[in-house]
């Protein structure tokens, strides 16, 4: 299964420097958490339980394999 | 073969027995950039004294890959064909992980231009094609070998410098003095200026090897492979190119911890290079360990003392800025510093080179630390998201973009800046010109060949080309009392927009487009990219 088609580039080193950024001086612990916050931030974004319950099994389906 | 290094004769110079005139502009560094700078020079007629405390070519390959933007620049100064002809010539690049390539990307993927996306050539033979070229020259360039500038005194208008030679010192007068004097410019140093920026703690082995096998086994077309968490060194990366005369180039990632020392002996590079190439015979030619720093000067110009290349700014190498953000640097500086010199622009046309060069260098310098940072992961986390993006990037587009092994040197615009008079057209104001094939009375030729050294306008299609003094003139698919020539495919005019106008500036960035133009219209766009308007905000 694929995620939606790339909608981050060209943009997508700001991004993930943006990514790195939030994270910087942060424990382990409190990246974790931070983690945890931005996936249920993100979520309430997408707002579609359909669309969010494809991308939870696309998320696991990794762990899985 | 290994690279024969012939040392330049040392020739004591006329400052040791009486004092010399004062001289225009004087060049420290005999590097890339300076030489590029005084070939830059000599096109326009102007005298320069290049000054060089060393006599031999770089030692080591060193910068490597030349852009197209780097090549076209190479073009105008002489040595662009043959740069071409020696060198490697690719396009792709592929990205692995592990043993699986997770991405590619061709950096040029239309016909129709004179150069490709890069062509890899050691450093040394730039050199040297540069200081033959610049030979051609007798009149104009005094390049000084074993001339070692020990100090310099900015007298406001003219700068003195003290030189030390074999003979013993001199004295020499500049009106102006470019440092081209490399990342650990002593010039730089002297003036006690603030070079500020992110220094990556990380090591990396760079070796050349020489092997008649290619270590890119069967794939017999020159790409750039780079592998993240490669089976031969775990955990790691590694970026392999290639070279003309057999030889490649790898560059290793390393602990951070790593015995730099060591790690730069054969004893050590050895067993990683066969981890590489296998049983392959090959042949160690250089080897060094590097940390990188993206790093800048606040201001590149300082009075009668401006800064060029590595001396101005250093960037980490993934992503090839360094001597390419360097070579469009003296590309920006030659024509304003040219135009200021002959008193066709006032002084203050060389703030437009700090402010245009300064955004370039912040551009280079943002890329390759985000790409070093990528490769590079500092914490848990960053370690964590880099290794979930390249297990995603297996299937997933989006993720495959995320990677980041150098985003490449491509031309960077100046578009909004002072210069370039606002405008709509398929090539915007500010950026640099795109090549396309024309067919001439002479036969075959390429655009940027016709319109790169001097002002320019362009016409494609039905506009008509007014006439103004000190400004070119050439036509495409069109006719008229000037130059005209066909777009070969029809792409030159394709790529430019039927029955537009280009105002180009000597580097072949456009300064305004038009629909219609007067020869008022035109000459106000010319007046502007040489600075007029910035006299009139003072």
């Amino acid at each position: 299964m694929t995620a939606e088609p790339d909608r981050l580039s060209p943009n997508q080193d700001t991004f993930y420097h943006d990514l790195m950024e939030a994270h910087a001086g942060l424990s382990e612990a409190d990246s974790h958490a931070l983690n945890a916050r931005l996936v249920l931030l993100l979520a309430n974004e997408i707002g579609d339980v359909a669309r969010l319950k494809r991308i939870l099994a696309l998320g696991r389906a990794y762990s899985d394999g | 073969m290994a690279y024969d290094y012939q040392p330049f004769p040392y020739i004591a110079p006329p400052g040791l027995t009486g004092p010399e005139p004062r001289h225009k502009v004087v060049i420290v560094g005999a590097g890339p950039i300076g030489l590029a700078l005084a070939i830059d020079f000599a096109q326009r007629g102007v005298e320069t004294v290049v000054l060089d405390d060393n006599n031999v070519v770089s030692v080591g390959s060193r910068a490597i890959c030349w852009a197209k933007r780097t090549l076209e620049i190479f073009d105008r100064l002489g040595i662009g064909e043959r740069i071409l002809e020696k060198g490697v010539t690719w396009k792709v690049g592929r990205q692995f992980h592990g043993n699986d390539e997770v991405y590619n990307f061709d950096l040029l993927p239309e016909e129709g231009h004179k150069y490709p996306a890069f062509v890899n050539l050691q450093q040394y033979y730039v050199e040297q094609y540069l200081v033959e070229r610049a030979q051609e020259f007798p009149d104009l360039i005094d390049i000084r070998f074993k001339n070692n500038v020990v100090d310099h005194d900015d007298k406001s208008d003219h700068v003195l410098l003290s030189i030390e030679t074999p003979d013993g010192p001199y004295a020499l007068e500049a009106s102006w003095l470019v440092a081209c004097d490399g990342a650990g410019s002593r010039t730089r140093e002297r003036m006690g200026l603030t070079f500020e920026g992110q220094a990556f703690e990380e090591q990396f082995l760079i070796a050349d090897i020489e092997m008649e096998d290619s270590p890119f086994g069967a794939h017999d077309v020159p790409e750039r492979w780079f592998w993240f968490d490669p089976p031969f060194h775990p955990g790691k990366s590694a970026l392999l190119h290639m070279q003309p005369d057999n030889i490649y180039r790898i560059d290793l990632h390393l602990d951070v911890d790593a015995d730099g020392k060591a790690e730069a002996t054969e004893e050590k590079a050895i067993p990683r290079i066969k981890a590489i190439v296998g049983d392959k015979p090959f042949r160690l030619n250089w080897l060094s360990v590097y940390k990188f720093r993206c790093i800048k000067l606040d201001k590149f110009v300082h009075n009668r003392v401006i800064f060029a290349g590595d001396s101005a700014h250093a960037v980490s190498p993934f992503g090839a800025r360094g001597g390419n953000g360097g070579i469009q640097d003296i590309d920006n500086l030659g024509w304003k510093l040219g135009a200021v010199i002959d008193g066709t622009a006032s002084e203050t046309l060389l703030e437009t080179y700090d402010k245009e060069r300064s955004h370039g260098s912040e551009e280079n310098i943002l890329n390759s630390s985000r790409s070093t940072n990528f490769m590079t992961p500092k914490t848990p986390i960053e370690a964590l998201f880099r290794a979930e993006t390249l297990r995603l990037a297996h299937d997933q587009p989006f993720a495959r973009r995320l990677l980041n092994s150098g985003r490449l040197s491509l031309p960077c615009s100046l578009e909004g800046f002072a210069l370039q008079t606002p405008g709509k057209a398929p090539v915007a104001p500010g950026h640099a010109m795109i090549d396309a094939p024309l067919e001439g009375p002479d036969g075959q030729t390429w655009l940027v060949e016709k319109v790169h050294g001097d002002f320019t306008i362009v016409g494609f299609g039905g506009v008509v080309l007014p006439e103004v003094p000190g400004l070119r003139r050439i036509g495409v698919d069109q006719e008229g009392d000037y130059p005209c020539f066909t777009s070969t495919d029809g792409l030159a005019t394709d790529r430019y927009g039927k029955g537009m106008a280009y105002l180009f500036r000597p580097d072949g960035h456009v300064a305004a487009v038009f629909s219609v133009v007067t020869a008022h219209d035109a000459e106000t766009a010319m007046n502007r990219a040489l600075g007029a308007q910035l006299l009139e905000a003072v």
